[in-house]
């Protein structure tokens, strides 16, 4: 086994192995220039002090697989919740339950793809947790105790999954930079999750798309939800304040344009502490 | 072919009209897009077992560009009724390319909607009225947010070429609009991994799902459950995707100003 080798091997778990190594060519380049005082059995343990140097700064930035796994859970989530809603026969009316299949499909395939994505990437697909849908972080008597027999709440919680889901997928793109493959799947899945928000939306007779006030993010009227629309107020975007550009008259854009046009990301940190009343400890 | 079908189920109006041009510019349509040539970054892109998880999961995502082109002849320009020698820009390369190209197909969206507006569809009701409204201010400020953010390198302001919508016409309007928002999808996820600034990366994926809200809602207006259909939406729930060749093929159907990617081999 060479060096290279065990790059390539390395690469198969982490795919931005190399981008992370680039940066740091000095330190690999120290390996090779005395490589042959090294012995043979010697350069795997070499390697693990470089690559520990070499990913010391990165610690911050999840791995694809990482990254991958955190979507998963995200889709097991919504996947059990409109698996159970589906299944349960009542709490969706006939008229809107075609909506709610092809969202329950769409889930199902992207925990599937999701799944045999981090497998082919060398990863482990994390287990499903046991969820509490109530919200109530496993007492199931949060504050949507009724979500499978109140048409009204499952609308709700089903709303806030799904714009939270976009915000999710959004806040890791630029994560996945340096793997523009896992980045667009991962986009295209977020795209699918922003249709879905927007049907369900339409059912709830809201915006389609999330319009915030100067100070409140959250305009579904779910006060209980404030903090998944947190930051959704935004105006702010590449530096530029999109209120000071011109609309079609005048030369400033209303908030709730401003707000409505762009959709905000939240991290992974967020998202995880945001969901955790919906899992059981 | 199953866009063909769709648009004539969707819109017992067009048929006619369309069905003729349909029939004669299909094989055309069907060569030109498969002559439009291979991205350089597919070329240069690496080997890694990566790439083959991207081809186990990415074979069924891209639908035809040459489905797509019939249904642009349904939405833009009529068949041979550009007679002006037009102008050709190019949107460059690096991320200025990928702003302008962004910037360019904004344009289109606000134009749409800006004359969806000032001359609205015979019979559009209020709640309908309210809806475009709002998606044409979205469009005019995403034009607008590309416009500063590129500055002195933005390509100019383009010339449109809607004579084949009829405004007049919902089930017209519907058709085009459904084609521009999800073509706009296809183009910005078909790009994310061109981008190099992770700043503009995260900022096109906040225009990206937007796109998305307004093409559920357009797709609900035609067909109500739409929202997600097997048009846009492949085997493994992954949302379509277009390189930025095939999006301009389709794209420049609609403009007077030919829109060109040299860097991306591509040329009207």
């Amino acid at each position: 086994m060479n060096l290279f080798n065990i790059i390539n091997e390395i690469e198969k778990i982490d795919p931005e192995f190399n981008d992370k190594l680039s940066p740091r060519r000095a330190a690999i380049k120290n390996i090779t220039s005395f490589g042959s005082k090294v012995t043979l059995a010697a350069i795997p343990f070499a390697l693990g002090t470089m690559l520990k140097r070499a990913y010391a700064a990165d610690s911050v930035i999840p791995g694809v697989i990482e990254i991958l796994n955190f979507a998963l859970t995200l889709e097991y989530l919504e996947s059990s919740f409109y698996n159970l809603a589906t299944g349960n026969g009542t709490v969706i009316p006939a008229d809107t339950l075609p909506y709610f299949i092809t969202i329950r499909d769409d889930e199902n395939k992207h925990v599937t793809f999701l799944s045999s994505a981090i497998i082919t990437l060398g990863g482990t697909p994390v287990a499903s947790p046991n969820f509490d849908f109530s919200g109530g972080s496993g007492t199931l008597t949060g504050p949507f105790t009724d979500v499978f027999t109140n048409y009204a709440t499952f609308l709700k919680v089903a709303t806030i999954f799904e714009d939270t889901g976009v915000r999710a997928y959004k806040g890791q793109a630029s994560n996945l930079l340096s793997n523009k493959d896992v980045l667009t799947a991962v986009l295209a899945i977020h795209a699918v999750e922003a249709r879905h928000a927007s049907a369900v939306r339409q059912i709830l007779k809201i915006s389609p798309w999330i319009t915030s006030t100067a100070t409140l993010g959250n305009d579904t009227g779910i006060s209980l939800a404030d903090a998944n629309y947190q930051g959704e107020e935004n105006v702010i975007q590449g530096g530029i304040d999109v209120t000071k550009l011109p609309a079609l008259a005048g030369n400033a854009t209303d908030i709730a344009v401003a707000t409505a046009a762009f959709d905000e990301p939240l991290t992974m940190a967020q998202v995880q502490n945001l969901i955790k009343i919906f899992i059981q400890p | 072919m199953l866009c063909f079908f769709t648009l004539v189920i969707s819109n017992n109006n067009i048929f006619l009209s369309l069905s003729y041009n349909t029939f004669i510019h299909l094989q055309k349509t069907l060569k030109v897009s498969h002559s439009i040539p291979p991205m350089k970054t597919d070329l240069k892109e690496s080997t890694s077992q990566i790439n083959t998880a991207r081809r186990q999961f990415l074979r069924h995502a891209g639908i035809s560009a040459a489905s797509l082109g019939i249904l642009a002849t349904a939405a833009c320009h009529k068949g041979e009724q550009i007679r002006v020698k037009p102008n050709k820009i190019d949107i460059g390369k690096d991320d200025i390319s990928i702003l302008n190209y962004a910037y360019a197909f904004e344009q289109l969206e606000a134009a749409f909607y800006t004359q969806l507006i000032q001359t609205p569809y015979t019979g559009i009701t209020v709640d309908e009225l309210a809806l475009f409204t709002s998606i044409r201010d979205q469009e005019i400020l995403h034009r607008e947010f590309f416009r500063a953010s590129l500055g002195a390198n933005a390509i100019p302001a383009l010339v449109t070429d809607f004579t084949a919508t009829d405004f007049t016409s919902k089930n017209s309007i519907l058709i085009t609009a459904k084609f521009l928002e999800d073509l706009g999808i296809l183009a910005y996820i078909g790009t994310c991994g061109l981008i190099k600034n992770k700043d503009y990366l995260t900022v096109t994926a906040k225009i990206t799902s937007v796109e998305a809200r307004h093409a559920a809602l357009i797709s609900n207006m035609i067909a109500p459950g739409s929202f997600s259909g097997s048009d846009q939406v492949n085997a493994y729930g992954l949302n379509n995707s277009l390189s930025i060749g095939e999006v301009l093929y389709l794209i420049n159907t609609c403009l007077k100003t030919k829109v060109n990617a040299v860097y991306y081999d591509y040329q009207a």
